[in-house]
């Protein structure tokens, strides 16, 4: 018979879960869970400075591992604080357990001390939620968390456990068992018979892949049909990396801040193939003018995202790598030459514009020039705005989990944390973090937690003194009336990155911005690289919000 | 200028009567409810009781058939602690005899 108190259990629960790393902000409504993960000698745990950074963290390391991460927050303004980092795994389908602290059972309800309805609050931002009401219901309730936050489509669970349930005494015979993914539901062979019929016939397809592709580690599938059936190949933000953007078939990034000639394939395209990906607003425009001639199959392990902004021809509910090969014998070997020159005519003529590529002192040339002075092993994480969409039009990835950006909430402060958490869960790794000025600010406060954990993580600032993408749309959408989107005064942030104990470089004063950023980049060690740039870049081409795809502005 | 949906004017649509099997226990009621209403997908009626001899409760919910009702449906499928969703159409009863408690 095995005794211990919640606390305990909740501990021993999480190492025989495999979890090593927890990040978090003890609390006096969490504090027995802390002073039992005191005495654990196999999960180590990151300090944050703010709950959102612990999110982010435990977030980056889900991003890269695939598999749901902790972390800990006490009750009231801990939970609270959580909260957006939770929404944000939501949105981007995230596998995380989230754990917080409650004040004890007998006060919940009296609006005591640091008391917030942190149930309530997280029902609409979780895959699922628990309240738990007694130590013993752990050790259902932990597993059952793992469980659901990694089966199907992956997502964020809080179990929210009150003080006196952390320190109840349970007795119990055996530990149960580790969580493991739930088998994904068999689907229906007739109608993957009848995708395949539609791709065979099909003749001017086009392959939409979305992040499901890369949560269900199905890149290869994907790469593979699209070679087999000649299918060229469009990727939402969430999914770059699924197909190496200089794979012949891919047609880079669709939607808001794609290359022309993306969307004027998809414009054409008689048969859209969409795996894993779900119609959002920011890829396809105004639903009802997306792909306007095509038929649609549509793969989803999620069958409420099947039919839901478009209706699919075929909607087959499946677990998205199971689904591909179950296609692919069944697809006919094709060069399609007429449909793919016809694609390579559009890209011709309506390139991705990179002015300034080849200036490492512009934004283009910033990050092409970070990308030469790294190999496909670096993971690069972005924040929010301007220097997220140029890094997704201009970064060349190659690799599944290898980008790691909010993309659903668009939470900016997600970039920064989320690389210490890239750092903890690979700390082999080079992580690069590229930021803005705006987003930067929102969770500053973690620097001090990369410094401390000198974790190998760069930050390239981009940085213009403003909300760069509010400049944008106020200068294009709004007479030029400009308002709250510039700030007063700049900030010396390598200064910043030196008060915060780590190494701070101004590219602006380098007279060779290349030779100084190979010579950043690969010592290791946190570093946090400062680069102006001009206020007057805007992200191009660009569809203005409510759009349709094909009614793009500049580039 | 941009151009505001009005709301769906559901009275024009058929009522549904949906049966949820779900777990028993407190804030099931808050996930069903919290679905439709972050939606603003109207539940004309709500009846909850727990099943007898058993750890399930059964709710009943009288709605109305607009074209989101598929979407609802597959949204209430997917919630962990919701065992079962079927459909019956407005003629089921049980609404029906309750109905001379709301005079």
């Amino acid at each position: 018979m095995l005794q211990m108190t919640g606390a305990e259990l909740i501990v021993r629960l999480l190492e025989r879960q495999g979890v090593r790393t927890i990040a978090g902000i003890p609390g006096g409504a969490i504090l027995p869970l802390y002073d039992a993960l005191s005495a654990s000698t196999t999960i180590r745990h990151v300090l944050a400075r703010h709950e959102q950074g612990a999110g982010f963290m435990a977030q980056g390391m889900s991003r890269v591992s695939g598999r749901p991460e902790v972390c800990f927050a006490s009750s009231g303004p801990g939970a609270t604080n959580l909260v957006t980092a939770i929404a944000d795994a939501k949105l981007d389908s995230i596998p995380m357990v989230a754990i917080t602290g409650q004040v004890p059972l007998s006060m919940i309800g009296t609006d005591a001390f640091q008391e917030v309805d942190t149930y309530g609050l997280t029902i609409p931002i979780t895959k699922h939620n628990f309240l738990v009401r007694s130590a013993r219901d752990l050790l259902t309730v932990i597993p059952a968390a793992f469980r659901i936050a990694m089966s199907g489509r992956p997502g964020p669970v809080l179990v929210d456990v009150p003080k006196d349930v952390q320190n109840q005494l349970v007795a119990f015979d055996a530990y149960p068992e580790p969580a493991e993914r739930e088998a994904p539901p068999p689907f229906d062979l007739a109608a993957i018979d009848a995708a395949a019929a539609m791709i065979n016939e099909a003749e001017r397809p086009v392959l939409y892949l979305g992040g499901g592709v890369v949560h269900g580690g199905a890149s290869q599938q994907a790469v593979t049909l699209a070679e087999q059936a000649g299918l060229p190949t469009t990727m939402t933000l969430m999914a770059l990396g699924a197909m190496p953007i200089d794979h012949p078939l891919s047609i880079g990034m669709l939607g808001m801040h794609g290359a022309r000639y993306t969307n004027f394939v998809l414009e054409e395209a008689d048969l859209l193939i969409c795996v894993g990906a779900r119609f959002d607003d920011r890829a396809i425009g105004k639903a009802a003018q997306f792909c306007p001639n095509a038929k649609i199959i549509h793969i989803d392990i999620d069958s409420s995202e099947l039919h839901k902004i478009k209706r699919a021809h075929v909607g087959i509910q499946a677990d998205v790598a199971a689904a591909l090969e179950a296609l692919l014998p069944r697809v006919k070997v094709q060069l399609r030459k007429r449909w793919l020159s016809h694609v390579t005519g559009l890209k011709s003529r309506f390139p991705l514009q990179m002015p300034g590529a080849d200036d490492p002192r512009s934004h283009y040339g910033l990050i092409q020039a970070v990308a030469a002075a790294l190999d496909d092993e670096a993971i690069i994480t972005t924040d929010v705005g301007q220097h997220q969409m140029w890094v997704a039009q201009a970064y060349p990835f190659r690799r599944p989990r290898q980008w790691l950006t909010s993309g659903g909430l668009g939470t900016m402060g997600f970039g920064m944390p989320a690389a210490l958490g890239a750092a903890l869960a690979e700390p082999e790794r080079t992580v690069v973090c590229f930021s803005g000025d705006g987003s930067l600010q929102m969770n500053i406060q973690e620097l001090a937690t990369l410094a401390e954990e000198g974790l190998n993580v760069k930050i390239v600032l981009m940085n213009n003194n403003s909300l760069g993408l509010v400049y944008q749309q106020q200068s294009l959408f709004y007479g030029k009336r400009v308002f709250a989107s510039r700030y007063g005064r700049p900030l010396d942030f390598v200064a910043i990155a030196e008060g915060f104990g780590m190494r701070g470089v101004d590219l602006d004063a380098s007279e060779n911005p290349r030779a100084t950023l190979a010579e950043v980049l690969n010592e290791p060690g946190p570093c946090l690289i400062h680069a102006s740039i001009d206020r007057e870049n805007f992200v191009y081409p660009m569809v203005p919000p409510g759009g349709a795809n094909t009614e793009m502005i500049g580039g | 200028m941009e151009h505001v949906a009005d709301p769906l004017p559901q009275a024009a649509f058929a009522k549904v009567v949906l049966e949820l099997e779900v777990s028993n226990h407190p804030g099931v009621m808050s996930h069903i409810c919290g679905l439709f209403a972050r939606r603003a997908f109207n539940v004309e009626g709500i009846l909850c009781m727990p099943i007898v001899g058993s750890d399930a409760s059964r709710i009943w919910l009288l709605v109305f058939e607009d074209q989101r009702l598929e979407q609802m449906l597959r949204q209430l499928e997917k919630l962990i602690d919701v065992r079962s969703v079927r459909r019956h159409g407005a003629e089921h009863e049980v609404f029906e005899r309750l109905e001379s408690f709301f005079h």
